[in-house]
């Protein structure tokens, strides 16, 4: 980031210009250096509008929005430093890979494509997440998964190499929430907080170690990962060590527990109709 | 009736706002200028409006560090006169100067804005019986409470307060921050929904050198309002900020719970979390919750609380507003988003983000412990002092 | 002449073309409305409209309807008043009555409004985050003091902290109604449903039956001015003991428990002998003043190893005052019963006329213990008509800890508030010692009935804490800046400390 360190303009955290780009091969790159997001964002529509399939965007800091409601399966975009809140929200297609942390609201609404973040992320990750794919390489915030929901071939997936908050998989719907504890700078703490599966109603999360009764939600039955359970989470979790560069012996070293809702309709006998 | 506004809210409502905020405390000692504290706001200038940027600076007046530093503003030049003849009266005034600004594009309808370092008169303070502290926060009071037009932005030793009405990075260059240096500053970025925009509004808030900068909004106000009435704090200015300031101060000063079970007060553990403790710290935490649950600050919040001699970064229970902590070697800091951070420290050693209710707390070494030891005054008069309006300038006898 | 001017106030009608003539009415009725020759014949004028023959009735032939003879229209002489006069001038007695004030005063919770979160702070889910409503009912020190352990952390200074607290689960509690006038049954459902519930169930004067001793610590145990069954024994059983000095039903008056009433079984339990009139005097004649009040508060402290003691009073005219007494007395909690309390009996003029609502109550009394700066050193308790969790919910933003529900727990159990306690014959089983009538509410039936409705209850006090943004109740407690008031006058606006809407 440029530091404007003279007395005569005000410290800007980012200005109102087109971001640099220039052509290296077939990657469209792009300097994000103190670019606003709106100017970044138009720009990185305009390559994808232009026909380029691999982005590299550097110096990203905290700019918000990136990858945001774009479309087209066949889309890369490598994101190079701290990607900002709502990255990948409402995405419909692309791959976005992030090299460092990204900020809250990832995967925000997401329909489709994969989001691989070789760092932490913070609150509220995938919230209402309906499809694709997202890769975190180490620890997350509050409320991850929150609302994750399946709709027909949609079915949305999440692996945390980390360890994760409280609220992990809140209400959530469907899908599927994966969480290793491995990649953690919180080795000394559990590898997740309380109301794990709070509201849970659809779906399947998968524990790599123990949680405690307490943790849970008490709409969340644990039960150990059977062959079959383990038969459909090996695949998945080869595509993560191979997106995130891990051995997936390692990963299988230690046993999963399954974690699945007692009910698609926790809250049934809640009401009485008048 | 005097035409002229006094400096204060005029709204009799609570306030509503959403915020960006940061903190950074070089735990050293070292200074730093007041560049990063721009920047880290500047990166999150989104979480503003503009109605709302100020910055708190500490160790950045060495030259006068056993002098009190008041930070006036005026509305127009009869408030100064007034507010001089004042601290005439009440201090030996070693300096008393224009504060230095610039022009910046977008910052219109500045108060006069000066500064006075000071000492009281030795013999008048014999006299009053008092605390330095408590003199100084006399004199604060009756300014702020019958001097029309003028207001103490800060008043601590060896600290300030730079605010206004813009964004924070605005406002900074206005102030130029970059010309002082500080072991700790905060920063802060305000979205006001219905706030009349006023300089002396803006945060951080300030009591003696104790300031306050939150992010969020406490659902619990009316409540923790309350509370403070029952020890004859009067919370007239509609603001959360308001109310933390004086809880930390009725926790802290006035009841000496240690800064750590202060934090656990305000932003309580869960019951059950709390019934899982082993049995001694049970024991503290549920009196501690029984006892200030009234005053537990409920609703998104994260807060920086400055003294001199470092911060204290606190989350709300369960997370609701984001807060962001690193270091590099002796320096914390702290801040609503990474991105402010790596502005500012782009690798640090470590980067986390707290867990809910567990403050990050950074001390200055060799620093003292940031109770105001020396300040006696009751209450109501801190109110008074602070917010300058009548409502809290009438007595409150509080029997126990 | 006849025997009486008065006329029916129910019609019993019955359709035989569907009458099974089954007699089960007649069975049912507690208050022999109905005789039977070859299909039940009803007497109008014994009905009380409490509904049981009608629940009860297999052919669902029975119903019974308001008698709708006319009045010569006269706002001020209204029907009620007319028949009051003929009834005191056939039998020249106190107009005796029961359950709460049913008169039209201004019900000022339904005045009051609550408020929710809109963007500017968020609004929490109560079904999947957490929303505590844990309450500790008991005297708390004004701050905690601590010292440094070994480990680096903090423990509580010698004796600070707080101290003999009774833990609730939910702020909801089950009011003071005697075993005597009500039967054990119900006494029995109340403490099962209390200790289930992680709550507290209150024996009222009577004393508490043995059969009540597994659930002794959810049973907080009364002396009031009859002393019926109080013993060290008694004070020992219980979590907490309340001295009760009135009732908002009958504040200033004492009551009287009739012989027919007083089985073995109450015997036992009140001790005293069977079939002697149960007289509880206006005053505790060891209370003729507050000092006195702060004798008998700890001579039952002594008495008991110090458990926490309430005193429960009527809200009447000067209630702040008397509360900040009580509190000054040494009471770990106030037990405010505001004027649309219900009672077993009652003299109507008393009933009708006496005490102030409860909303004013808490307000008052919750304003004045902060501004004497003593609102920690007791919690405050209200009743007198809580309807709804609305009302829980409102009376809690007002300043109160919690709220004790009688009526409303006996409609759990399937009372129609037919106002007729005083008679003994509930048809119910509920006030009543008839065995024939008592044994019609099985415990385990009531219990889990209670812990129905105190469930729901909390379920949605939950919903409107999170409505209103916050997770725990002690944020809802006296945070009156959450309530508005619609059609209000200022000045009550003013001394119930809240806004009018809009505001």
């Amino acid at each position: 980031m440029t530091q404007t360190k003279y007395a005569t303009q005000p410290i800007e955290g980012y200005r109102h210009v087109a971001p640099e780009v220039r052509v290296e091969g077939d990657v469209t790159v792009i300097d994000s250096n103190a670019v606003y997001y709106k100017e970044l964002n138009e720009a990185i529509r305009g390559a994808v509008a232009g026909g380029a399939k691999h982005l590299r965007i550097e110096n990203v800091n905290g700019q918000r929005y990136i990858g945001t409601g774009l479309a087209g399966e066949d889309v890369r975009i490598e994101v190079h430093g701290t990607a900002g809140n709502d990255l990948t929200m409402l995405m419909d297609g692309p791959t976005v890979e992030v090299f460092g942390n990204a900020q809250d609201g990832v995967g925000n609404t997401m329909n489709a494509g994969r989001v691989i973040v070789h760092g932490d992320a913070g609150d509220v990750l995938g919230y209402g997440m309906r499809g694709g794919r997202v890769y975190i390489k180490g620890d997350v915030g509050y409320r991850v998964g929150i609302h994750m929901k399946a709709y027909e071939s949609l079915v949305p997936i999440m692996v945390i190499g980390g360890n994760a908050r409280d609220f992990f998989g809140e209400y959530m719907a469907g899908g599927m929430l994966v969480l290793l504890g491995m990649n953690t700078q919180f080795a000394d703490q559990p590898l997740v907080g309380s109301f794990l599966g709070s509201g849970m109603h659809g779906g399947t999360i998968y524990i790599r170690g123990t949680v405690e009764a307490w943790q849970c939600g008490k709409e969340v039955g644990i039960a150990e990962a059977t062959e079959a359970d383990m038969a459909e989470l090996t695949p998945i979790l080869a595509d993560y060590c191979e997106a995130q560069g891990m051995e997936l012996a390692d990963v299988l070293k230690v046993p999963f527990l399954k974690l699945t809702p007692f009910s698609h309709r926790p809250y049934g006998k809640l009401y009485a109709p008048m | 009736m005097s035409t002229r506004p006094r400096y204060r809210e005029e709204s009799p409502f609570k306030i509503h706002g959403g915020c960006g905020l940061m903190g950074i405390c070089d735990e050293s000692g070292a200074l730093m200028s007041g560049e990063d504290a721009i920047l880290a706001m500047a990166v999150q200038h989104d979480r503003g409006n503009g109605l709302g940027g100020g910055f708190a600076g500490y160790g950045i007046y060495p030259e006068f560090a056993d002098h009190f530093c008041f930070h006036m503003m005026y509305h127009d030049l009869r408030a100064k006169e007034e507010t001089e003849a004042l601290l005439d009266e009440h201090f030996l005034l070693d300096l008393a100067e224009p504060m230095p600004t610039r022009p910046v594009k977008g910052i219109t309808d500045a108060p006069l804005l000066w500064r006075y370092f000071l000492q009281p008169y030795p013999d008048r303070l014999e006299e009053s019986e008092m605390s330095g502290e408590d003199y100084v926060v006399s004199v604060v009071m009756t300014i702020n409470s019958t001097i029309d037009g003028a207001f103490v932005a800060s008043s601590g030793k060896n600290m300030g307060v730079f605010k206004g009405v813009g964004y924070p990075e605005q406002i900074g260059h206005y102030f130029r921050l970059e010309e002082y240096e500080g072991h700790t500053w905060t920063g802060h970025n305000r979205f006001p929904t219905n706030t009349p925009g006023w300089w002396g509004g803006a945060h951080p808030f300030a009591l003696l050198d104790w300031t306050i900068v939150h992010n969020g909004e406490i659902s619990s106000y009316g409540i923790n309002s309350r509370y403070l009435e029952q020890f004859g704090y009067k919370c007239t200015l509609g603001t959360d900020t308001e109310v933390a300031a004086y809880l930390f101060d009725l926790l802290l000063r006035r009841h000496k719970l240690p800064l750590s079970l202060a934090c656990k007060a305000l932003a309580s553990p869960l019951w059950d979390e709390i019934d899982r403790m082993p049995e001694d710290e049970k024991a503290v935490m549920r009196s501690l919750r029984a006892v200030y649950g009234p005053g537990m600050l409920n609703g998104p919040f994260a807060i920086v609380l400055g003294f001199n001699g470092g911060m204290v970064a606190l989350n709300d229970r369960i997370k609701l507003r984001p807060l962001v902590a690193a270091r590099k070697g002796s320096t914390v800091i702290v801040a609503s988003e990474e991105s402010a951070i790596r502005a500012v420290i782009p690798e640090p050693d470590q980067l986390w983000t707290p867990k809910a209710g567990e403050p990050v707390i950074a001390r200055v070494k060799g620093m003292g412990w940031p109770i105001h030891g020396d300040l006696h005054l009751a209450p109501s008069k801190i109110s008074c002092a602070v917010s300058g309006t009548e409502q809290s300038c009438e007595t409150v006898e509080v029997s126990a | 002449m006849p025997t009486s001017l008065i006329q029916p106030e129910f019609l019993v009608k019955i359709d035989y073309d569907k009458c099974h003539k089954c007699g089960r009415c007649v069975q049912q009725c507690g208050w022999g409305v109905y005789s039977f020759n070859e299909r039940p014949i009803p007497d109008d004028s014994k009905c009380r409209a409490c509904h049981r023959c009608v629940t009860y009735c297999p052919a669902h032939c029975i119903s019974i309807e308001k008698n709708p003879l006319a009045y010569r229209d006269n706002d001020n002489w209204s029907s009620d008043a007319r028949k009051a006069i003929w009834r005191q001038a056939e039998t020249g007695g106190v107009l005796l009555t029961s359950m709460g004030n049913p008169k039209p005063y201004q019900r000022i919770f339904d005045h009051l409004v609550l408020d929710a979160c809109q963007v500017t702070n968020p609004s929490i889910d109560p079904l999947r985050e957490p929303m505590e409503l844990r309450t500790y009912l008991g005297s708390k020190p004004d701050s905690v003091q601590v010292e440094s352990d070994s480990n680096g952390g903090f423990k509580l200074a010698e004796g600070a902290g707080m101290h003999n607290n009774i833990k609730l689960d939910t702020p909801i509690i089950f009011s003071p109604m005697s075993y005597g006038s009500v039967s054990l049954n119900v006494h029995k459902s109340l403490a099962m449903a209390a200790t289930r519930l992680g709550t507290l169930m209150n024996t009222g004067e009577g004393g508490l039956h043995a059969d009540l001793y597994p659930y002794q610590d959810n049973v907080i145990v009364q002396v009031a001015s009859g002393r019926f069954g109080v013993s060290p024994d008694y004070l020992n059983r219980g979590a907490a003991i309340e001295i009760k000095i009135g009732q908002g039903a009958k504040p200033g008056i004492g009551g009287h428990l009739p012989g027919e009433k007083i089985n073995k079984e109450v015997s036992s339990t009140r001790m005293i002998p069977q079939g002697t009139d149960a007289i509880s005097p206006a005053p505790h004649h060891d209370i003729y003043s507050i000092e006195d009040l702060r004798q008998l508060i700890y001579a039952l402290k002594e008495a008991s190893g110090y458990k926490p003691v309430g005193v429960k009073i009527a809200a009447v005219h000067n209630v702040a005052a008397i509360a900040s007494g009580i509190v000054r007395a040494g009471a770990d909690y106030v037990y405010l019963d505001g004027f649309k309390a219900g009672t077993g009996a009652t003299p109507q003029v008393i009933r009708d006329n006496i005490g102030i609502p409860i909303e004013i109550a808490i307000a008052v009394v919750d304003q004045r213990l902060r501004d004497e700066g003593i609102r920690n050193k007791a919690s405050i308790i209200a009743a007198g008509s809580i309807r709804s969790s609305a009302d829980v919910a409102k009376a809690i933003a007002l300043g109160a800890d919690v709220v004790a529900i009688g009526s409303a727990s006996l409609m759990a159990l399937g009372c129609h508030l037919c106002q007729s306690c005083h008679t003994g014959c509930c048809s119910w089983g509920i006030t009543t010692q008839k065995p024939e009538l008592t044994r019609r509410i099985d415990p385990e039936w009531g219990a889990e009935r209670l812990v129905n409705l105190v469930h729901a209850w909390s379920h949605e006090v939950q919903e409107i804490l999170g409505a209103l943004g916050v997770n725990a109740v002690e944020s809802l407690r006296g945070s009156r800046e959450r309530l508005r008031a619609i059609g209000l006058d200022e000045q009550t606006c003013k001394i119930l400390g809240v806004k009018p809407a809009g505001m």
